[in-house]
């Protein structure tokens, strides 16, 4: 089969997209294990954060993929919505997706979008005054930082409140995303009922935390 | 205390009505290229156990009464088993009921004095032909891209059960066989995605030692059929499954996705 016709098909975009999911996944899951131990301890924090700003596998060749996967996800996201709204130029006059469907799973592309706007303003917070702090400026390294960066993000009650109702759409994404990630990549067997569970303690254990992280360094700082 | 079970599902039957009074909203299209539109037909004396396709009969027969055009719909058997009905009723394909086509649901499921909306299973791949009719010529032409075995049939055909097969997998396949072609997948999914269709008859085959020979060719062949046929992609949410009248599991889906990209890489 030639190489193109597999990169057309519908099949290769959509392990493609669940390839994409599950790798931004397992960065979540790390994100949010760092993040935690801001809470506990501003040491254990700031050390974890500054091997991952300064180690050349993580940033040189782990962030690169990073980025990339979150532009490819998001991306192919787009154009396939676009691309299955095509398939249906008339619309029902009546139609009862609920009957048959949960909400996140028919709307992925709304939880998305605000998932990527999260994005862009955690960059904008984050991402790029590191990169500028690091590689524009070229300040000299310190180790103590990073915590007093992250609390000094959470002290506005609008920008907490953002990252608390984003999370919220994250933690829809995550509801079916998760799950359908592993169907799209053919895993539907005897473990995919646990797996199921899994899936939805994921989607409720990580945005919620988050969210307390977010909520715990506001009043508490 | 000794429990009483019911066979029968008295939820859904309204015992003080024998006639029921319906607003029906149906879409009236003269051709495929005309444009159409909903048109809003009351009608009375329905029974609560006639079929949904014999309430439309009454209509129709009340329409050719008048002098009006009767509704094109699709049917067939009557039975359960062609694949031949269609129809988006109330917003689900093949109406509110489950493990049913349209010719086996009853108006019990509804109740005196609904307004029903009864439209075609729409897709660009299923463009309709007249009123409630749409071509699914699409699904013929999937299938003639690999849903089939070559066998040689000069009279030396060798029995089927002398092949050893699985007990699971002879279910499985058993199970996806089962796929009458209705369409009902499609017209459910919100991406109008054809997977849970092809996805059937590639297991079929594919679970089966008869099947295995052309395996690669045929999930390609078939995929890019069905891509090339404007079906939309498969996200997941699966409306497919509930809204099948012949219960065609998802896992025929994931089990589609890892025959093609073994196909491809074979490939």
């Amino acid at each position: 089969m030639a190489k193109s016709a597999l990169l057309k098909s519908s099949i290769a975009k959509k392990v493609a997209m669940a390839l994409s999911g599950l790798f931004l996944m397992l960065f979540l899951a790390q994100h949010f294990f760092i993040n935690m131990t801001s809470v506990f301890n501003s040491d254990t924090f700031n050390s974890i954060s500054h091997f991952m700003g300064n180690n050349p596998l993580v940033q040189y060749v782990i962030q690169p993929i990073l980025v990339l996967g979150v532009i490819f996800h998001f991306t192919m996201g787009i154009v396939l919505e676009f691309k299955n709204n095509s398939a249906r130029p008339i619309s029902y006059a009546k139609n009862n997706g609920a009957a048959n469907s949960s909400w996140a799973s028919r709307n992925m592309i709304i939880s998305g979008a605000v998932v990527l706007a999260f994005i862009l303003l955690h960059f904008y917070d984050f991402w790029i005054p590191e990169m500028v702090y690091k590689y524009v400026d070229v300040n000299p390294l310190n180790e103590t930082r990073y915590f007093s960066e992250l609390v000094h993000k959470f002290e506005s009650p609008v920008r907490t409140a953002i990252y608390c109702v984003s999370f919220l759409l994250l933690s829809l994404h995550l509801w079916h995303g998760f799950n359908s990630s592993f169907q799209s990549v053919g895993f539907n067997n005897k473990y995919s009922r646990s797996l199921h569970k899994l899936g939805y303690t994921f989607a409720i254990v990580v945005p919620f935390g988050f969210i307390f992280i977010a909520l715990f360094h506001h009043f508490n700082h | 205390m000794a429990q009483c079970q019911l066979a029968f599902d008295f939820r859904f039957y309204d015992f003080q009505t024998k006639n029921m009074k319906l607003t029906l909203k149906i879409w009236r299209q003269k051709n495929a290229a005309a444009e159409g539109k909903i048109v809003e037909y009351p009608i009375d004396h329905i029974e609560p156990d006639m079929s949904f396709l014999e309430m439309l009969d009454i209509l129709n027969d009340e329409l050719i009464m008048k002098g009006d055009e009767p509704v094109a719909f699709d049917h067939d058997c009557r039975e359960g088993i062609c694949g031949m009905c269609s129809l988006y009723i109330n917003g689900e394909a093949h109406g509110p009921d489950r493990g049913v086509t349209t010719c086996q649901l009853h108006m019990r499921m509804f109740k005196d004095g609904d307004t029903i909306f009864i439209e075609p299973f729409r897709a660009k791949a299923f463009p309709v032909i007249k009123d409630l009719v749409v071509d699914r010529s699409s699904f013929d032409r999937i299938q003639h891209a690999g849903g089939f075995i070559s066998v040689n049939t000069s009279g030396n055909t060798i029995d089927a059960n002398t092949i050893p097969v699985n007990k699971k997998d002879a279910d499985d396949a058993f199970d996806a066989a089962a796929c009458i072609g209705c369409g009902a997948c499609v017209a459910t999914c919100k991406n109008s995605s054809a997977m849970l269709f092809v996805a059937a008859k590639v297991s079929q085959y594919a679970l089966l030692p008869q099947g295995r020979i052309e395996a690669t060719d045929r999930v390609l062949n078939m995929v890019s059929q069905m891509d090339a046929e404007g079906f939309g992609n498969c996200t997941n949410t699966g409306a497919c499954e509930v809204e099948c009248p012949k219960g065609i599991s998802l896992e025929n889906i994931a089990r589609m996705n890892r025959e093609y990209m073994s196909a491809s890489l074979k490939g």
